[in-house]
């Protein structure tokens, strides 16, 4: 037969039934829209910077500090207050947003990568492939987080690659143990064995079969994972492990501010604040997300008069 | 009433599958945490059959008796314990998977659920493309075609390609089910209980297809299933399997009306009946006693415990396939006393039963059962295989 | 049983060895001077080497491996570079504080979790539920630092300015000598810990709750006529708490390694400020001491967890 194909009809499938029910979910709009926000400050910081006229890493020494040498509060010429070194916390608080939003997204992305590869390898080969994962996974989760970064760091000097690897280096193993687990289930589903009946090659089976069926349960981690990462990042910044001084990050700044407490609100305030925005939001918009793909919702039920499954 | 079983028919020419001295068994951990037990389960014990060419090859018995396993042993989707799977002469027992390759396009699968055997995060244009991609066969354009053919040969609309598997219905995605599996025009088909899971008033579309499909492109079917009268319409020979062992096999008709082994009597004797009048008047076999597990299978005929018929040999010897006197040489059946033309199951006159077997009961319907030990004629002294 | 518990401690034994030459290479790979750190920089450079000889960093690295693998099985876990004293006495010192700190805020967070995500389920979808669910991912969201800072500000710095001391930082007075001062400078700390975890656990008791709630045998003790109250401690609850159970021993057991962001903010001489302290000096020997219980203890909870369930749900084989 050689008449072109037919015209064909599009059905919505579990992917855009998803995406739909998001797209009515008030609060993953308003989570999303704050988030977008964030996405901007962090991309625009040079433009606010130029804006009001200072860099971040500059030091007002003269105007930007009381004459006793304490930070100012916010007035006309700093919106949001100075610092202990008399730099503008808005410019600061821009730049530091790069830092959380590139480490939080990077490692949480790696993490997430390297545990679906082991997670998938693992459930799909079994056996001995599975057996030696799943105890290097086990490893993984056995270590404890902040004491290894510590070291780590001790040794090679604190910088943003350090936070990114460490970071992702302790939260792949717990995606790997997630994913390894539904892979075992999605293996003994009839339509994998479809597959290997048609001849398809281990490789094209965990791609194409598995892959997809896990990205559900890996989509919603992820949502979670990086506002947990922001947060380690946050708290490795405030032992000094992350981003070197003079460059800001949310978490060093608040450092710095805790010696000033008591007499510059602000500085702990803003910072704290422009973290927990980002990281409610994230939270927020992973709850929705995990609503929208909740399996429960995409099983097919038969049709009414057929048999059940 | 017994008689010198001939010799086992030798395999006739032309088989295209061949299974021999197939054994399939898993290893499973049992126990508690302070006694662990290493057991086996014996699904499949010593199968040897044949699937001639173009013929519909029944294979039934209850849920459990190892009839998904051999499919699957035969597909290779398990690795044998031992035995051998032959495919129009290859020996496919020791292959590795990509070594099975390029037999694969030759064989192929339609399973029974029809919810789980499609990825239902895939179109179904796609899922049936699949062989084709995977085997390098069409690209592009040429596949969308005749993947749009074939949904047409099965009796879909091509225009759903699209389509998600939760849009269709459970006969339909059936009809997917098959497509996939015709795609790359295969030789042999096994049909893991296709129907089984369809309601009633569809199974007969589906047993249509499946008919008219092998007509149209010269398949050869293995026929899974635990209904007979489904398999009655559709199959050349049935072959009845109990615990992992098959106890019969032969020509339908020969298989249906003249029933050997006692456990096919029994479930003949079970089947649904539309005719009322004569559903009252056929005497069910009730079987006693508990099926035995596959993992601790009874020594001997597999079958002894329950069966009604059984004596010491029955413990003892495992019995071999063979026909016996009057029969064709194809029909044979694995029993030390098999039932004759309008016998009754109890055997009057014989020594009398192991205690483990249960005597058989015939209940009129309405009538209440009979204590166990009785042993009584029916009243019309013959039965009813419908 | 017995395979398994050798099994696992086999098991834990090999954990320890990975992180303990994992923290050896790290330090061994880049090249630094320790000795010439305590030594100060105006030493020559042969008070230099005798200070390299004392604490044997003249050796080649396998041959200080290897002391320190035969060290560390002895239980022997060295000596500080700086003050020479026995890592294992200062480990010992430390660690009341560090496990007062972590049994405390354990139990206010199992109190308070717990209680919010019974409260949450029950009352699903009220006023009291959305409150609860947005303080806790509000808390849920804030690093443990971030959570402490605001409660020094707060409740203490406000609360003195007012003229009330009630809670200061900064200092650790011990259970045995004076149980109410031991409370007055943990009640932050604990409060700090406690709350961002408590917050998890709501969700997580929530959670489990509500899954246990649309089960049938719920509905049918329902339909029964038992009480509301009854069902609900009696019957849910129970089966929501394995999971909460099976984390709290986890967070128990990372957090008796040392809550080091809490101890930095507040001051409190524990395992984790201890091994802050210890990086800006390289102090290598209470680096690798204290990383080492550390894992210990999180591996050990891990094992008490797994046994705890494989004995309490008789479905659970344990392998």
């Amino acid at each position: 037969m050689t008449s072109p194909p037919r015209a064909v009809v599009r059905s919505r499938g579990p992917w855009e039934l998803a995406f739909a029910r998001l797209r009515h979910d008030r609060t993953a709009i308003a989570a999303a829209a704050t988030l977008t926000a964030v996405v901007v400050a962090a991309a625009v910081a040079p433009l606010i910077a130029a804006a009001v006229g200072h860099g971040p890493a500059q030091q007002y020494l003269d105007v930007g500090l009381s004459p006793t040498g304490i930070p100012l509060a916010p007035n006309s010429m700093f919106l949001l207050g100075t610092d202990s070194l008399g730099r503008d916390i808005l410019v600061r608080i821009a730049y530091g947003t790069r830092v959380s939003l590139l480490v939080g997204v990077l490692a949480s992305a790696l993490a997430v990568l390297i545990g679906t590869i082991v997670g998938i390898v693992a459930g799909w080969y079994g056996g001995l492939v599975d057996r030696v994962l799943s105890r290097m996974m086990d490893v993984f989760l056995a270590l404890p987080f902040l004491v290894f970064a510590l070291a780590l760091v001790a040794v090679v000097g604190p910088s943003l690659a350090i936070s990114v690897t460490v970071i992702a280096v302790f939260c792949w193993a717990s995606v790997g143990r997630i994913v390894r687990a539904e892979t075992l289930s999605i293996r003994e589903r009839e339509y994998v064995q479809a597959a290997r009946t048609i001849g398809a090659s281990p490789a094209r089976i965990m791609f194409v079969e598995i892959l997809p069926n896990v990205a559900p349960t890996v989509i919603v981690y992820t949502t979670l994972l990086v506002p947990g990462a922001i947060v380690s990042e946050a708290t490795l910044s405030f032992l000094g492990l992350s981003v070197v001084p003079p460059t800001p990050s949310w978490g060093n700044m608040l450092a710095d501010a805790m010696a000033y407490y008591k007499v510059a609100w602000w500085f702990v305030f803003f910072p704290g604040a422009a973290l927990l925005i980002t990281t409610v939001a994230f939270n927020l918009l992973g709850d929705s997300v995990r609503d929208a793909l909740d399996p429960r919702r995409d099983q097919v039920a038969p049709a009414i008069g057929e048999e059940a499954p | 009433m017994t008689t010198a079983p001939a010799a086992a028919p030798t395999t006739t020419g032309d088989a295209l599958v061949q299974l021999q001295h197939v054994v399939k068994e898993f290893p499973v951990k049992t126990g508690s945490l302070f006694a662990r037990k290493r057991e086996r389960v014996h699904a499949v014990a010593d199968v040897s059959l044949d699937v001639r060419r173009r013929e519909t090859l029944a294979l039934v018995g209850e849920s459990g008796c190892g009839k998904s396993t051999l499919a699957r042993c035969l597909m290779r989707l398990h690795d044998l314990t031992s035995g051998r799977v032959v495919f129009d002469g290859h020996d496919l027992s020791t292959l590795s998977q990509s070594e099975l390759r390029p037999f694969r396009r030759r064989m192929q699968m339609v399973f029974q659920d029809p919810y789980g055997s499609l990825n239902p995060r895939r179109r179904v244009g796609s899922i049936i493309g699949d062989p084709f991609e995977i085997h390098g066969l069409a690209k592009g354009d040429d596949r969308v075609r005749r993947v749009q053919d074939l949904m047409e040969l099965v009796g879909l609309n091509p225009e759903h390609y699209n389509r998600y598997p939760g849009d269709f219905s459970g006969g339909q995605r059936q009809r997917v089910g098959i497509a996939r599996a015709i795609a790359l025009r295969p030789d042999f088909i096994v049909c893991d209980e296709p129907v089984s899971a369809l309601d009633v008033s569809i199974r007969a579309q589906i047993l249509n297809l499946l008919d008219s499909l092998q007509d149209e492109l010269g398949l050869t079917y293995l026929f899974i299933s635990h209904d007979l009268s489904v398999v009655r319409h559709v199959s050349d020979r049935v072959a009845v399997m109990y615990l992992g062992t098959v106890v019969e096999l032969g020509p339908v008709r020969d298989l249906y009306e003249h029933a050997r082994h006692p456990y096919t009597r029994a479930l003949l004797s079970a089947m649904p009946h539309p005719d009322p009048d004569r559903a009252e008047a056929r005497q069910e076999i009730v079987l006693a006693g508990d099926p035995p597990s596959p993992m601790d299978p009874p020594a001997g005929c597999r079958f002894h415990p329950r069966c009604p018929r059984s004596q010491a040999r029955c413990a003892a010897d495992v019995p071999e396939l063979a026909s016996f006197a009057g029969d064709s040489a194809e029909h044979v059946a694995a029993c030390h006393f098999p039932v004759a033309d309008g016998e009754a199951l109890a055997v009057a006159g014989a020594s009398p039963p192991l205690p483990s077997a249960l005597v058989i009961e015939h209940t009129e319907p309405g009538e209440p059962r009979r204590s166990a030990s009785s042993i009584e004629r029916t009243k019309s002294g013959r039965e009813e295989a419908s | 049983m017995i395979r398994y518990l050798l099994g696992r401690l086999a098991w834990t034994m090999l954990v320890i060895w990975i992180v303990a030459t994992s923290v050896f290479v790290i330090y061994f790979a880049v090249p630094h001077d320790v000795a010439r750190l305590i030594a100060g920089r105006q030493a020559s450079a042969e008070t230099v080497q005798l200070v390299r000889a004392r604490l044997g960093l003249d050796q080649p690295a396998h041959i200080q491996y290897a002391q320190f693998l035969g060290r560390l099985v002895r239980g022997d876990l060295g000596y500080s570079f700086n003050t020479q004293e026995s890592v294992n006495t200062i480990i010992a010192r430390d660690f009341p504080v560090t496990v007062s700190l972590a049994l405390g805020s354990g139990i206010l967070w199992l109190v308070l979790g717990v209680g919010a995500g019974v409260l949450a389920a029950t009352k699903r979808r009220s006023a009291t539920d959305r409150i609860i669910t947005a303080v806790a991912l509000g808390f849920y969201s804030m690093p443990t630092f971030l959570v402490g800072q605001l409660l020094l500000f707060f409740l203490f710095f406000r609360l003195y300015m007012a003229g009330f001391e009630f809670f200061p930082p900064g200092s650790y007075v011990a259970f045995g000598d004076n149980p109410l001062q031991w409370a007055r400078f943990l009640a932050l700390p604990w409060l700090s810990v406690a709350l961002v975890t408590a917050a998890t656990y709501s969700r997580l008791t929530r959670g489990a709750m509500l899954d246990v709630m649309d089960e049938d045998y719920i509905r049918t003790a329902r339909a029964k006529g038992l009480t509301e109250s009854r069902i609900t401690y009696r019957h849910v609850l129970r089966s929501s708490l394995t999971p909460v159970v099976s984390q709290f021993g986890i967070d128990m057991g990372s957090l008796l390694g040392g809550a080091i962001v809490t101890e930095v903010v507040f001051g409190l001489p524990g395992l984790g400020r201890e091994v802050v302290q210890a990086i800006t000096t390289q102090d290598l020997p209470i680096i690798m001491g204290i990383t080492i219980l550390s894992t210990v203890l999180v591996v050990a909870a891990n094992l008490v967890v797994d046994v705890a369930y494989g004995l309490l749900d008789p479905r659970v084989r344990l392998e």
